[in-house]
């Protein structure tokens, strides 16, 4: 049914443009050659000849050379591709060829015929029953305004039943009708309006594209005042994209710090490795998409979920590891610990060169981190979304164990009054290894969630403990939530800062913002409070 | 006691200085100073090299080393540190006595070291693509000027993707600064008009793209072509490439050209979404020549991993250990002052099946390749010079030095000469 | 004034400056006078680089002063140092006048390269160098007395004072790395040729310069020594032990800790200056956080409140790296890192602090 559909359109296209007649099995093989060449020109009119041709094959062919499993002999220039099951199909004949074909070249693609592709197999999809890739067909139009689809695009449009898919159809046949100097001028205005109201920066491009020079009085006028709607409508759309960007960020910043806020804010031991157990989170997460990709590639969705825990265990050892060996013997000597705690940085940055070697990992995306999502053009990235999300979720997990568990309880009490909390049975040195090692494993946890935005590699760690010692401070030491909003309203004024100022003079302007705010609040936006004069 | 400790310091000094005058004594091997940094912030690109010099030296010493001497490497780690590279070049130079150094990779450290290779008259290979705009007597600049990487890649650009507005992203130091300089200049000289240039820059190790990227796209929807030309460095480019797929910009609607980004930097990264963007370089791991696989064979096999990749400063090593294999044979002698003389003029095989030459400008012939990433990390060569090309060390684009030559040959001999007035800069 | 400097001089500071007059006068004795082959020639490269050291180590005295006789842990004394280092490089710059690569003779190479038409204000007067000199002592410390009048007036003081100060050196290290800001951008100010009319490469000036340094470290130790143990310094002890109560006594906590931060940054200042022409270079990278760290290890590690150990400490932690980075290129780290460790863990007074404690010798105003 669909194939026949394709048919149709084909020989639709076909009449369309006088160029390309209609081509049968027999001449199928002549267009077909034109693909086996190395020239990119070759093959991108070859591309436009096959989509035209109406080859039965053609859509495969097309897709095939789209994921780069498209291949020729150069003997007698034989196109075949490979299907799922890994054979080869002679396009020629959309069917096994006797014997599996040796010495074959990859038809090559760049950008060039990477768009020839994405227009052709875009005008060819059109019709597909499914009706994601009818609107995917419809943006490829959209961005190729290939003026052989309007024939075709008229009749789908009165097809469609899906009002979104129609819209997308009718926005790119707008799209190709506004610059088309042929068209009506009632055809180009209703484009410009129609445009208007899809209102992002593709069409505004498309009606400022739109002058004297190739358009009537009347329709440059309908396009100008299109784009000008769109471009009020695009700077309100700045504000609250400045706003997101700005969430996300303080998201980063709040999951960097927010180990901090227990190991430093609560404990009070200024944690120079810090950010290293951050890096351990983050390597984790390395190891276990490896080990997903070599054993279990289908699982690989999973991979951060499993990193989770893993890297939370991973990082807490190792903090306890540290707490046992060095930092149980500097309490009450805070400044030493900054000392000892360099060292345990330095030391485990090298140990993970060693292990890894000095340059970047991979660590991949899963597939529902990728994409945006846009919401009016108001674009959500995925990926962020997660980001922001998992902090948040890390935030109040974080801040339940705090105060709804008896080991929440316990801490908060060592922290309070170290001896009384003794006197009354708590084995102090007991909660202080475990309160560090949480620390410590949620410092992992944020690993993994900054392994998808930032370089794998030994300075990972490096970069954010600056910024999250800043947070902490900022915040005011020993309170969670003036972690929570510190890195939420340093996120905010470095991206709308941004803008105005440029990347550094903003980060510049807002560090001597947060001087000169110690200076007024010496203790930070929530300060603890208490009867103590000085600490 | 106090005198203990103050007797500790001075004896200090002592022993060290013997220790010094100790190790210069065993002179059976030549030695050759590896200069890469293998901790801090520039480890990630640095590493690679030395291994790459390690295994440059063990397959010479295989072939019986150099006048008949072995072959022997001397590594320090400069930790990233601008000023420990002058200062390990130093101890490098006069206390192991290195007649010949490969190393640096930011242009600063290569400025920092520059006045202790000149006093001391030795020599340094620095393999990495930069500004341009320098000449020195002891220094062979064997990694690409701007005219082989940034300018060929522009026309290319221009020609088959008909770019008409670009964006200069780069992060905010030397290099970046004045490939952008010579950009712009070109470009407005091709008829770019100003307000189709956008330039940025940002600080090191940036790591939230965001709003940049909006910008990007932003400046991309005004109806003409749009690609990015990327100087950004290292660190940086891990987040600005994953935002660019989170923004869903894809090679198609708005290439981006990079020129430091090679293998290694994508091997952080999942290409998938990156497919089709470019970089410029003088060789890629993928180019296809019998030369090139007979190294990547034995690297591979040297590192005992199957996987690992090479890159073009890689490259750049290889030829520029050839050359001076070369002309110290050419020589007769390890002498740093005779080597200099002989190397200019020596020709060796480079990796994509050329010739590479050293001019007497110390910059050495390469051709240029434009490599479109894919999907499985590699470059996928889309356009080529026809043969090599001689670098400009000081650019014609520039306003300051469009009158300087360098021609380090006899009677000339002066790394900044003015072709106006006739005198050599820098000799008074 | 001589006389206030050797206030209470104690045996130790003694040995301490008569060292360093040794080191000052038979180093460059070993280096110029005793030939090439001799088992006690001191060859250059090593001069230049115990020049380094002790500049390091006049920082690390400083820091000792503000950290461990009043207790504000600077983390951001590299800041100064490197303010000292940048106004004596761009007197060395200024120097080099129309032997630049581009032959400009009075913009600095870097300007030519970036199209550059005026010397900025900035750079006005820099090629005197008794302007220069004004300038390594009076932008630090006026620095500091901006940034401390501000700081210790809201009394922000411990860990919040340490992040601000950190805050302070990172934001000078992004405003130097902006090349707009017409100090060299990353590449910072290199390829010095000549400073008061000697050549910056011949031994003679590399041996003057040690000695100098080893001068103005006697120096900058014996003025911090006085500062410590006259009453002044008591009082910035009982600051550091107890500020509260030192105020509630009716002293002007904040005059004292103004005054002591101010006099401690023209010491690094100092130190940075006299850093740069034996280094060569002087760029950004010496803002960074890490260094200003590293400084706080140094005195750490030699001794915190006891001055010499500081400077000991700065030397010891350096040759160690020197030595390390040199002999163990992928190793060195776990080296330094375990020092760190092992020090703090088992040396909690610094090494001289832990050698005075054994011998019993503790002098007199010296408490850790």
């Amino acid at each position: 049914m669909l194939r026949r559909l394709t048919l149709i359109l084909g020989l639709l296209i076909g009449l369309a443009s006088l160029e390309s007649q209609p081509v049968w099995a027999d001449d199928a093989n002549i267009v077909l050659k034109r693909l086996a060449t190395d020239n990119y020109g070759d093959i991108e009119t070859g591309i436009t000849a096959l989509a035209a041709s109406g080859i039965a094959s053609s859509e495969a062919v097309l897709n095939a050379l789209a994921d780069s499993r498209l291949s020729y002999r150069p003997s007698d220039k034989a196109i075949f591709f490979k299907d799922a099951s890994g054979q080869w199909i002679d396009a020629a004949t959309n069917a096994l060829p006797s014997e599996q074909p040796t010495g074959l070249k990859p038809v090559k693609v760049n950008n060039r015929v990477r768009r020839a592709l994405d227009a052709a197999l875009g005008s060819m999809t059109l019709l597909s029953a499914d009706p994601q890739k009818r609107m995917a067909a419809a943006d490829a139009v959209f961005k190729s305004r290939d003026a052989t689809t309007l024939v075709a695009l008229d009749s789908v449009i009165a097809k469609e039943t899906d009002p979104v898919v129609r819209q997308h159809f009718e926005e790119a046949r707008a799209a190709v009708l506004i610059l088309k100097p042929d068209a009506s001028e009632t055809d180009r205005v209703g484009a410009a309006e129609k445009l208007g109201q899809r209102g992002d920066q593709d069409a505004l491009a498309l009606l400022n594209s739109v002058t004297e020079a190739n358009a009537s009085f009347v329709v440059v006028a309908a396009a100008s005042l299109a784009a000008k709607g769109i471009s009020r409508r695009l700077a309100l759309l700045s504000t609250a994209q400045n706003a997101w960007y700005g969430l996300s960020l303080g998201s980063v910043l709040l999951l960097a710090a927010i180990g901090l806020a227990i190991t430093f804010g609560v404990m009070g031991i200024i944690n120079m490795a810090h950010g290293e157990m951050v890096m351990l989170g983050a390597y984790t997460t390395f190891v276990v998409q490896e080990i997903i990709r070599s054993k279990a590639p289908s699982l690989f969705d999973w991979s951060l979920p499993i990193a989770i825990p893993l890297a939370f265990c991973v990082s807490a050892l190792v903090g306890l590891l540290i707490e046992r060996t060095v930092i149980r013997y500097l309490y009450g000597r805070p400044l030493e610990t900054l000392l000892a705690t360099w060292g345990v940085s330095l030391m485990l940055q090298q140990a993970v060169r060693s292990a890894f070697g000095a340059n970047n990992r991979e660590v991949g995306a899963p597939s529902y981190m990728a994409g945006v999502w846009n919401l009016n053009g108001f674009q959500i990235t995925y990926g962020r979304l997660w980001i922001i999300l998992f902090s948040l979720a890390v935030f109040l997990a974080l801040l339940g164990v705090m105060r709804g568990t008896s080991l929440g309880l316990r801490m908060r009490a060592v922290i309070q009054n170290r001896r009384m909390a003794a006197a009354m049975g708590i084995r102090t040195p007991v909660i202080d290894a475990l309160t560090f090692a949480l620390g410590s494993g949620v410092a992992g946890i944020a690993g993994v969630a900054l392994s998808q935005i930032d370089n794998v590699s030994p300075n990972l760690g490096q970069s954010y403990i600056i910024d999250s010692f800043l947070v902490v401070v900022f915040g005011g030491v020993g309170n969670l939530w003036g972690t929570l909003l510190g890195a939420l309203s340093l996120g905010l004024a470095n991206k709308f800062l941004e803008p105005i100022a440029g990347a550094v003079l903003g980060k510049i302007i807002l560090l001597a913002v947060i001087i000169l705010f110690i200076q007024r609040r010496p203790r930070g936006l929530f300060a603890l409070k208490g009867r103590a004069v000085e600490q | 006691m106090k005198k203990l400790i103050s007797k500790m310091a001075v004896s200090a000094l002592v022993a060290s200085s013997l220790v010094a005058s100790i190790a210069a004594k065993a002179e059976d091997t030549i030695k050759i100073g590896i200069l890469h940094s293998l901790s801090g912030t520039m480890a990630i690109s640095e590493t690679t090299l030395k291994d790459t010099m390690l295994y440059l030296i063990d397959e010479q010493n295989k072939k019986g080393g150099v006048l008949g001497k072995k072959l022997e490497a001397v590594v320090v780690d400069p930790a990233s540190n601008w000023p420990l590279f002058a200062e390990k070049a130093r101890e490098l130079i006069t206390k192991d006595k290195v007649v010949a150094t490969f190393g640096c990779w930011t242009s600063v450290s290569r400025k920092s070291v520059l006045p202790v290779f000149e006093e001391l008259n030795s020599i340094l290979f620095y393999p990495v693509q930069y500004e341009g705009e320098e000449s020195s007597k002891n220094i062979f600049y064997t990694g690409a000027a701007p005219n082989q990487q940034a300018i060929p890649a522009v026309d290319y650009l221009m020609e088959n993707e008909k770019v008409q507005r670009w964006v200069l992203a780069g992060t905010d130091y030397v290099y970046p600064r004045t490939t952008n300089k010579i950009l712009e200049a070109y470009l407005k000289a091709k008829g770019v008009k100003p307000d189709d240039i956008m330039i940025n820059y940002t600080p090191f190790g940036h790591s939230d793209w965001q709003t940049i990227v909006a910008d990007i796209k932003k400046f991309g929807s005004a109806g003409k072509k749009t690609a990015v030309v990327s100087t950004i460095n290292g660190d940086a480019n891990v987040p600005f490439y994953k935002e660019l797929g989170n923004q869903g910009i894809k090679a198609t609607d708005i290439p981006v050209v990079a020129f430091s980004v090679g293998e290694e930097e994508l091997a952080g990264l999942d290409t998938k979404p990156l497919v089709g963007h470019l970089a410029a370089w003088n060789y890629f791991e993928s180019v296809d020549t019998p030369e090139n696989k007979d190294f990547i064979a034995k690297w591979q096999a040297y590192t005992k991993n199957p996987k690992r990749t090479t890159n073009d400063p890689m490259e750049a090593h290889v030829i520029g250990f050839n050359m001076w294999v070369k002309a110290v044979e050419k020589a007769g002698t390890t002498d740093p002052s005779k080597v200099i003389d002989a190397m200019i003029g020596v020709s060796v095989p480079n990796l994509t099946g050329g010739l590479s030459t050293m001019m007497p400008n110390h910059h050495i012939t390469k051709p240029v390749l434009i490599g479109e990433i894919k999907a499985d990390g590699q470059f996928n060569t889309v356009w080529q010079t026809p043969g090599t090309v001689v670098a400009n060390e000081w650019s014609p684009y520039l306003e300051g030095s469009k009158d300087l030559i360098a021609d380090w040959r006899a009677p000339l001999s002066c790394g900044n000469f003015n072709v106006k007035t006739g005198k050599c800069g820098g000799k008074g | 004034m001589m006389a206030f400097l050797f206030h209470r001089f104690d045996k130790a500071s003694l040995v301490f400056i008569v060292a360093l007059a040794l080191i000052a006068v038979f180093v460059p004795v070993l280096n110029l006078a005793v030939p090439d082959g001799s088992t006690f020639h001191i060859p250059t490269y090593l001069v230049s680089l115990w020049g380094k050291y002790l500049s390091y180590a006049l920082l690390a005295l400083a820091l000792d002063l503000v950290w461990g006789y009043c207790g504000i842990l600077s983390l951001g004394h590299g800041a100064f140092f490197a303010l000292g280092g940048y106004a004596m490089g761009m007197y060395l710059m200024r120097q080099i006048g129309a032997r630049g690569v581009y032959a400009d003779p009075i913009l600095p190479d870097f300007m030519v390269f970036l199209n550059w038409k005026e010397l900025p204000i900035t750079w006005y007067f820099f090629d005197h160098f008794a302007y220069a000199l004004v300038m390594i002592i009076l932008v630090p410390a006026l620095l500091a007395l901006v940034f401390g009048w501000f700081a210790f007036r809201s009394r922000v003081t411990g860990v919040y004072l340490s992040i601000i100060t950190q805050s302070l050196t990172y934001a000078l290290l992004l405003a130097f790395f902006r090349n707009d800001m017409g100090f060299g951008g990353n590449n910072g100010l290199t390829d010095f040729k000549d400073i008061i009319g000697f050549s910056i490469q011949a031994p003679a000036t590399r041996a003057t310069l040690f000695s100098i340094t080893a001068v103005m470290l006697a120096f900058g130790f014996l003025v911090a020594r006085s500062m410590v143990a006259s009453r002044f310094g008591q009082v910035l002890a009982s600051i550091r032990d107890a500020e509260s109560r030192t105020r509630f006594l009716g002293y002007r906590v904040e005059n004292y800790k103004l005054l002591v931060f101010v006099v401690s940054a023209a010491m690094a200042g100092i130190a940075g200056a006299l850093y740069v022409p034996q280094v060569g270079i002087i760029n950004p990278s010496e803002f960074a956080p890490d260094n200003s760290i590293e400084a706080v290890i140094w005195v750490a590690v030699g001794g915190r409140g006891t001055l010499i150990g500081a400077a000991i400490g700065a030397v010891l932690v350096n040759f160690a790296k020197t030595w390390l980075t040199g002999t163990f290129p992928d190793f060195w780290l776990y080296g330094l890192g375990a020092l760190f460790i092992l020090v703090t863990l088992f040396l909690p007074k610094g090494i001289i602090g832990a050698l005075a404690a054994r011998f019993g010798a503790r002098g007199k105003g010296e408490a850790a």
